[in-house]
């Protein structure tokens, strides 16, 4: 069994503590390519950081500067 | 106890320039008669949208970010919701970390600073010569 490098936290690992909801390109790390928001189970933020990061990801869809369903969006 | 918000707006793509300069003008005097200050006004021009609206598949935005009293975003709302050739807008409360970033953006210390990234050392393949031991 191979063991997989232990999920962390980004944002509090590099204390980062504004999302912008501005940068798409930032925010496509944490959506699949269907556009759907990935779950902390994959993408190991912590509980308060994946809320901030839903919140931006979902301003960014009401401003069109991310889709809210798609195919094939990387 | 003035607040920071920041209103993004998206005009429709069938405005001339003239015209987004007077609605343009027309929001930052509201703004600044309702006794804010304008900290900065981005203009990102005509962007593609994620998706249609109103039919629409081009937007103009227009981002601003002011400092005034919490009651004024209201008044914009309804000028912004009356307003026809505005297709889409938002106006958020900025928090002590949002100001924070966004200083730092206006000084340029955000984002596009391509991080040295460890240079890492070209691992050069030392050919590794045995000079000849002197045979005797």
């Amino acid at each position: 069994m191979v063991k997989r490098p232990k999920k962390f936290c980004r944002f509090k690992k590099y204390h980062i503590r504004y999302i912008d909801y501005k940068e798409t390109e930032f925010l496509l790390n944490f959506i699949n390519e269907q556009g759907k928001i990935l779950p902390r189970r994959l993408s190991g933020n912590s509980l308060k950081y994946q809320r901030k990061v839903g919140q931006a990801i979902k301003r960014a869809r009401h401003l069109a500067l991310l889709p809210y369903v798609t195919d094939l969006l990387k | 106890m003035t607040n920071h918000y920041e209103t993004v707006i998206i005009f429709s793509p069938l405005l001339s320039d003239d015209d987004v300069k007077r609605e343009v003008s027309k929001y930052t005097k509201m703004v600044t008669d309702g006794g804010a200050t304008i900290l900065e006004e981005r203009h990102w021009g005509l962007r593609q949208l994620s998706y249609l609206i109103e039919g629409k598949s081009n937007g103009i935005y227009y981002i601003m970010e002011f400092a005034g009293p919490g009651t004024l975003h209201q008044k914009l709302e309804v000028e912004f919701k009356r307003d026809e050739s505005i297709m889409r807008w938002l106006t958020v409360a900025l928090d002590k970390h949002a100001i924070e970033y966004n200083d730092k953006r206006r000084k340029g210390l955000v984002g596009k600073k391509k991080e040295p990234a460890e240079e890492k050392k070209p691992i050069v393949e030392t050919p590794v010569i045995t000079a000849p031991t002197p045979q005797a």
